[in-house]
């Protein structure tokens, strides 16, 4: 649906937000796009919506190049920016209004309605955006970006300084785009909206993608399972003898065994064993699978 | 290429609900300070003065008091339409959105020239209140209108790109513009001038519209019609190359 070849950018500054980046997005598909602030992904977000000018390479959208051919490639394509940046004085159904007419659809108020109507919006669609709440005036943007019926849905940000309540419906709202058949890419703080929402996932880190993955590959390749043993008498040092990566935690009331989840031979058996040969009784015992974020930090930090 | 007629009547009816809402700040005030105008300089002193050429002082500045409000609005209403949303960050979606920058300056230039001709025709309505007059070349008096319109309020929308700051903003049109329209002679024919100062108020642009403006109510002018015309074509075209320069560069646009 989207082809990224080779995209740099280069500010004026001399700061290089994008290094000859090259990314695939599938048509029906949830991305996120994850990395840290600064790493470029609202440039590379800013540059295929046609905000910022890339300093080299191309971008194709559904079959068009955004660059030479992008009036098509633009009406296919929404963008709820990360900036709450809206028209203080103008009405909601107004500033609705005149976006869907701004890309070029002609005006069609039973499709706007239902647009406001799914995102909690009609009963203040008379309402000036000034008088909203934040969480309203996202969803004013969010609204505007539906308002011609776009194929490619970029969210920036888009549940930054959201409440939960919130959250949770912006997230039924993209699960049902998404069955619509809308492509939906968005980038995001929260790691554990990555791993509810996303199909696949790209990490992106100074400039450059560091990887691209279906989310669950993803998890099974670098997520490792963690075993926590609630110890009935605190230790003071490693017990001896266990192969492994172990460690104490909680003064020494706790005893983690870390694991790769995947190997055939995951060593639980054997540190249990040795536990009980050397006495160490244990009052409690949990395992846990890592997280998207420790997955991250672990890629970032590397 | 096919225009993007939706997206051109979106900015258009944008604009102009912007005009309507902020009614009494954008239409009644400059109808308050051109009726003042046309109070003091028109009945007060102007029944003082010898008429110019046949036409009474109070009829004689109608055609400049016009002009100055029509660039005054023009670009007042041109630049801010598009220094809001670059203030404000609403740009991002004009920059994202299927229009080329023929259709956005159509949209933005259209509105705010559609504004000044409400205007300058509404004062025209108020001046035939205070003074009799009649206007010889209509045809010709609605040209300069509307190229006059059009003219400033691209200058205006180039003033609203070229603008970093609100205090830019307001500047071009307190130093320069102003200044211009009433030493170009709103008030007076350049005749009334000393020598030198005739020769050096050749040099104002806006001299050449006030004359050709007046012209066509009057059939007198400061000089040939044929010259207004063309210096006032010649503004168009410099705005219109500077706005394509600038969408094409993205200068202050996008970086």
């Amino acid at each position: 649906m989207i082809s990224v070849r080779g995209l740099t950018k280069t500010y004026a500054s001399g700061f290089a937000a994008l290094k000859k980046v090259d990314l695939e997005i599938e048509r029906g598909e949830i991305f996120a796009l994850l990395g840290p602030n600064g790493a470029g992904k609202t440039t590379l977000i800013n540059i295929i919506c046609g905000i910022v000018n890339a300093s080299s390479g191309t971008v194709i959208a559904d079959g068009h190049d955004i660059a030479h051919d992008f009036r098509p490639a633009r009406q296919k394509i929404g963008l709820v920016p990360q900036e709450l940046a809206t028209d203080a004085f103008e009405s909601v159904i107004a500033t609705v209004t005149f976006s869907r007419g701004l890309f070029g659809k002609p005006a069609n108020p039973a499709y706007l309605e239902k647009v406001l109507r799914d995102l909690s919006l009609w009963d203040k669609r008379n309402e000036k955006i000034m008088a909203l709440s934040g969480g309203m005036k996202r969803r004013v943007l969010i609204a505007k970006a539906l308002s011609h019926e776009p194929q490619i849905l970029f969210l920036d940000e888009p549940t930054a300084g959201v409440d939960v309540a919130l959250r949770r419906d912006m997230w039924a709202m993209v699960r049902k785009l998404r069955e619509s058949g809308v492509t939906i890419i968005l980038t995001t703080h929260y790691i554990e909206e990555a791993e509810m929402m996303a199909d696949r996932i790209g990490v992106i880190d100074q400039g450059e993608i560091i990887l691209v993955e279906e989310k669950h590959r993803l998890m099974q390749k670098l997520g490792k399972k963690v075993l926590t043993l609630r110890l009935q008498k605190p230790l003071h040092e490693l017990p001896r003898g266990i192969d492994g990566q172990l460690a104490l935690e909680d003064e020494g009331r706790a005893l983690v065994y870390t694991f790769d989840a995947q190997a055939t031979d995951t060593g639980i058996a054997s540190v249990l064993r040795q536990l009980s040969e050397q006495g160490i009784e244990f009052t409690d015992l949990s395992t846990k699978e890592s997280s998207l974020e420790d997955i991250f930090v672990s890629l970032v930090k590397a | 290429m096919s225009l993007n007629v939706h997206a051109i009547r979106a900015i258009y009816k944008f604009e102009l609900n912007r005009t309507f809402r902020t009614l009494v700040q954008s239409i009644l005030s400059p109808v308050i300070s051109t009726s003042l105008y046309f109070v003091v300089f028109g009945s007060a002193i102007g029944s003082r003065m010898a008429p110019i050429e046949g036409v009474s002082y109070g009829a004689f500045i109608i055609p400049g008091l016009i002009m100055l409000s029509l660039l005054t609005e023009s670009i007042s209403n041109a630049s801010f339409g598009i220094y809001m949303p670059r203030f404000t960050g609403t740009i991002y979606e004009l920059l994202s959105a299927p229009v080329s920058y023929v259709e956005i300056v159509i949209g933005y230039v259209g509105a705010a020239a559609s504004k000044s001709l409400i205007i300058g025709c509404i004062i025209l309505g108020t001046a035939r209140m205070f003074v009799p007059f009649q206007v010889a070349h209509p045809v010709w008096m609605v040209a300069f209108l509307l190229l006059t319109s059009i003219s400033f309020s691209l200058f205006g929308f180039i003033l609203g790109l070229w603008a970093n700051g609100w205090e830019k903003l307001q500047i071009i049109p307190i130093l320069v513009i102003t200044p211009l329209t009433f030493l170009g002679g709103s008030f007076y024919s350049i005749s009334m001038l000393p020598p030198l100062w005739q020769k050096l108020t050749l040099f104002n642009p806006v001299v050449y519209l006030i004359s050709g403006f007046r012209w066509s109510f009057f059939g007198l002018s400061d000089v040939s019609v044929g010259l207004s015309l063309g210096i006032t074509l010649l503004f168009l075209v410099v705005c219109l190359g500077a706005v394509a320069w600038i969408f094409k560069t993205g200068y202050r646009l996008k970086n």
